[in-house]
């Protein structure tokens, strides 16, 4: 069988994957939609309730315990477990679409791969939808928490933008890698730095999250998207827990790997080149957010804050320093 | 949040005394902060940027160059502020020599106040076990002491270190596990302190020089041979492992076909080492991702080119002035190269001879002129033009080897006037209107190589690899107390209780509540698994 139509016909997967995760978001827009409405609809009956709420949280939210987050306390009237079996039953259907849909990348991921017959993560293209891939199994393992449940309409939609991107603009097609790329430390080092990118960008959804939930908290609001979310407490958490992962994996593999095979295929393990000097400030930027989580007056939000600022650096290591510059690393191709 | 087992001093933001001793102590403890490290972080990522952004002398001097022809006013200011070589500026070293200074600043004393913790007694149970953030409490029927023994094998059993009790601690056991969190996150400080020293101080000693090798020729590893050196300001030229090697074959493989034509596929040259004069040949072969390690000096291959080799006659048709390949610089991807080829002439055949040339792997000519449309040598061809006059070769001038300096000699011309011009085949003759020929009888391929040295990369490497790991430790282990406490309830029974406490940062309460429902049922396993318990 002609391998280069297999990696062809891998684009077509992953294009069934973006119209899967569009599915999926809507369904979770859909969810999110009838909390929202349920929410404003106990806000104008029961305005007092909320703000016993807000002053003794402990008690309001104890009866709600088997509520999805999100939702507010209690019934509010007629019809409403019916909208809450709905919008359970949406949810479900999008947690299962969305499944699917990341079933269906990875079969695109591997056809890619056989059909070059290497890691497929030597361009923009690939490193993208792996990338993706990777993300939407790290949000999938969350899925069932109460914090990876809201994350998700989230986490899909820029899934969606990311392969939707990928599959139309950064597309290229199949083919052989050049001398200088043709070595096992790109499928580790590369590797690597997928792995990182899918981790970092659940955990920068999860600090964006977390700096509005502090905020609604700070305010004191009791509505609106803010009021959804889960504790910010626990979402702090949760983006720390993925960068721990992240972190030293971003170490070793752009890093110290990209240091050995630097050395090895240019025979210096450090040049400033542009990507190099990209890799080290993302390592940086994130050794500032450990470090501000540990700093008294930096925790919470503002740690938050310098972990987006990490997010963008890692962004502008892939993108923007493949686009823009001209270095040795250049051949990530457009 | 639980603070209580954070050992780092707080910091004193106390505005600084006027005296001198106070002061610099102030300054110190500002510097070793954390706050500080963090900003110092901060400020090292920016100050990185630029060095990304404008071109540098070091990675890129021919960019450098067209940036300055293009901006001369603002590169004048780029130079005041070391922007061409950010990352040798004394405002970056400033940085970074801040942030090492406050790094090691950081690692004593924490280092000093771990060895003391590692050394100390677990503390012994609190009061009342039933504020901790995590508590079990189980209802046993072998007796306080019995449950105790047990207790102190299950924690031990999880690598939990037990407190030797004091008089009148004998109802509870007292245990701490996890300093492998700070000692992991001391490694890791000090290993990025030895990875910075092993590069400024391996950088030293390092060199790298580059020599182009035409197919069928070699060179030997001296500084006269080199087409460029780099090297570090302890350098010894004596340290030159005295090889020398021959490039038998070097071969360019490119993508035939497909949207990818025309992409180098595969480098490959094939080379004869002599490791050290009067030593066996050896055969090696060296590609992109494979160089070719000799004594400590790597040689990789750089890029490739062709050179088109020339045999100039005399009038006579007989006397040779010039023969053998000439390596000309590729001007694009698919290998359009330009050279020049310098022929001095002895006085009774004439004055010298000046050829300029581009050689064209695959020739193709169209409206645009002659190029090359493919990388591989498909159709070679050269199209050449010729000057005669003085080279200035005598003069002691350093000149390019690719470019023809022209002020003292003449272009030839054709019948009608026009500049002489002419394209060649492989194995084509040309005659020069003086009479004189030149024939182009083929070419081969040449191969930059770089030879170089990194000292300390080891070092580096090992480093490296102790920051990884310190790092995994500092990240995922979790510093943690457990007590159990044995009494004799108000039914005759043993109440048993199980609480635990541990450093919040980072690291999920719920972990905590399962590890002590884990000891518990360690426990009561060991008591005899099913005995009758009752849990409230
Ligand atoms: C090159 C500079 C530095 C880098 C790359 C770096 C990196 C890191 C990283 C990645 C962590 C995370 C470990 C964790 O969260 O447990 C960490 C923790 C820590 N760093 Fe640094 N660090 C640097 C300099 C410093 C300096 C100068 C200080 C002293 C002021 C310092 C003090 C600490 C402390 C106390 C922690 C523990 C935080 C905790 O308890 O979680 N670091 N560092």
């Amino acid at each position: 069988m002609d391998l280069d139509a297999v990696a062809e016909w891998s684009r077509y997967v992953v294009v069934v994957a973006v119209l899967g995760y569009l599915a999926a978001w809507l369904a979770f827009c859909a969810e999110a939609g009838i909390h929202s409405r349920r929410r404003r609809a106990v806000t104008v009956a029961e305005p007092e309730r909320e703000l016993v709420g807000v002053t003794s949280s402990g008690d309001a939210r104890a009866s709600s315990a088997d509520v999805p987050a999100g939702a507010p306390d209690g019934p509010a009237g007629p019809g409403d477990a019916e909208l809450l079996q709905r919008a359970d039953r949406l949810g479900g259907i999008g947690r299962g679409v969305f499944g699917l849909a990341t079933l269906v990348l990875a079969a695109g991921v591997v056809m890619r791969g056989l059909g070059t017959e290497r890691a497929p993560w030597a361009n923009m293209y690939e490193f993208s939808i792996t990338g993706a891939l990777v993300a939407s199994i790290v949000f999938l393992a969350l899925a069932r928490t109460v914090v990876g449940r809201v994350v998700a309409v989230w986490a899909v939609l820029l899934i969606f933008v990311t392969v939707g991107l990928a599959a139309t603009f950064l597309y290229v097609p199949p083919g052989p890698l050049q001398p200088a790329l043709q070595s096992y430390w790109l499928v580790v080092h590369v590797g690597c730095a997928v792995l990182a990118f899918g981790l970092f960008t659940v955990g920068a959804v999860v600090s964006a999250l977390q700096i509005v939930s502090e905020r609604a908290a700070d305010r004191g609001r009791t509505s609106g998207f803010g009021a959804s979310l889960p504790d910010s407490a626990a979402l702090d958490r949760l983006a720390y827990r993925l960068t721990a992962i992240a972190f030293p994996i971003w170490t070793f593999g752009p890093l110290i790997l990209g240091a050995i095979w630097a050395e090895v295929s240019w025979g210096r393990y450090w040049g400033w080149d542009p990507k190099e000097v990209w890799a080290l400030i993302t390592w940086l930027a994130y050794a500032a957010y450990l470090h501000a989580r540990a700093t008294a007056g930096w925790k919470g939000s503002k740690a938050s804050v310098v972990a987006l600022i990490g997010y963008a650096t890692v962004l502008f290591s892939y993108f923007g320093v493949n686009i823009l510059f001209n270095g040795l690393h250049s051949y990530g191709g457009l | 949040m639980t603070t209580s087992m954070d050992t780092r001093p707080p910091v004193d933001d106390r505005p600084p005394p006027l005296n001198g001793p106070e002061l610099a102590r102030w300054a110190w403890r500002q510097l070793t902060s954390m706050r500080v490290a963090l900003i110092l972080l901060f400020l090292l990522a920016v100050a990185a940027i630029p060095g990304s952004i404008i071109p540098q002398t070091e990675a890129n001097p021919l960019n450098v160059r067209d940036f300055r022809a293009r901006n001369p006013t603002l590169s004048e200011w780029y130079d005041r502020l070391g922007l061409f070589d950010v990352y040798s500026a004394p405002w970056f070293a400033a940085i970074y020599i801040a942030l090492m200074v406050s790094l090691v600043g950081c690692i004593l004393p924490r280092t000093w106040q771990h060895w003391k913790a590692v050394r100390a007694q677990p503390p012994k149970a609190p009061r009342r076990l039933t504020r901790m953030p995590a508590y079990r409490k189980v209802e046993v029927d072998a007796t306080p002491e019995e449950v105790l023994a047990v207790a102190r094998a299950e924690l031990r059993s999880r690598r939990y270190r037990l407190r030797r009790p004091a008089e009148g601690e004998d109802d509870s056991v007292a245990a701490e596990t996890g300093h492998l969190r700070e000692t992991g996150n001391l490694l890791f400080h000090l290993s990025v302190v030895v990875v910075l020293l092993a590069v400024a101080l391996g950088g030293l000693f390092s060199y790298r020089a580059t020599v182009l090798v035409p197919e069928g020729s070699g060179f030997s590893n001296q500084v006269i041979q080199f087409d460029s050196l780099s090297a570090g300001a302890l350098f010894d030229t004596a340290d030159l492992p005295p090889f020398s090697m021959d490039v038998d074959e070097f071969r360019m493989e490119f993508v035939e076909a497909g949207n990818q034509i025309g992409q180098p596929a595969e480098y490959e040259a094939t080379v004869t080492v002599v490791p050290e004069p009067g030593a066996e040949p050896e055969t090696h072969t060296i590609r992109v991702n494979e160089p070719l390690n000799i004594d400590g000096t790597s040689v990789h291959i750089i890029n490739p080119g062709y050179a088109p080799a020339f045999t100039v006659k005399a009038a006579d048709g007989e006397t040779i002035l010039a023969e053998g390949p000439v390596p000309f610089l590729p001007m694009d991807g698919n290998f359009t190269s330009e050279g020049v080829v310098k022929v001095e002439v002895p006085p009774e055949h004439g004055d010298d001879i000046g050829i300029q040339a581009s050689f064209l792997p695959t020739a193709f000519l169209d409206e645009n002129g002659p190029r090359s449309i493919f990388p591989g040598a498909r159709n070679p061809e050269v199209y050449l033009t010729a000057w005669h006059g003085d080279l200035g070769l005598d003069d002691g001038q350093p000149q390019s080897v690719y470019r023809l300096d022209t002020t003292d000699m003449e272009q030839y011309l054709g019948d009608g006037g026009e500049p002489y011009r002419a394209r060649l085949p492989v194995g084509e003759t040309v005659g020069l209107p003086d009479g004189r020929s030149i024939t182009f009888d083929g070419y081969v391929t040449w191969v930059n190589l770089q030879i170089g040295r990194n000292s300390g990369r080891e070092l580096a490497l090992v480093g490296a690899i102790a920051a990884v790991v310190g790092l995994m430790g500092s990240l995922y282990v979790r510093r943690r107390r457990a007590w159990v406490r044995a009494s004799v309830g108000p039914e005759g029974r043993t109440v048993v209780e199980v609480a635990g406490l541990h450093r919040a940062e980072g690291s999920a309460g719920d972990r905590l509540v399962d590890e002590i429902g884990a000891v518990t049922d360690g426990l009561l396993l060991r008591l005899g698994g099913a005995e009758g318990k009752k849990e409230d």
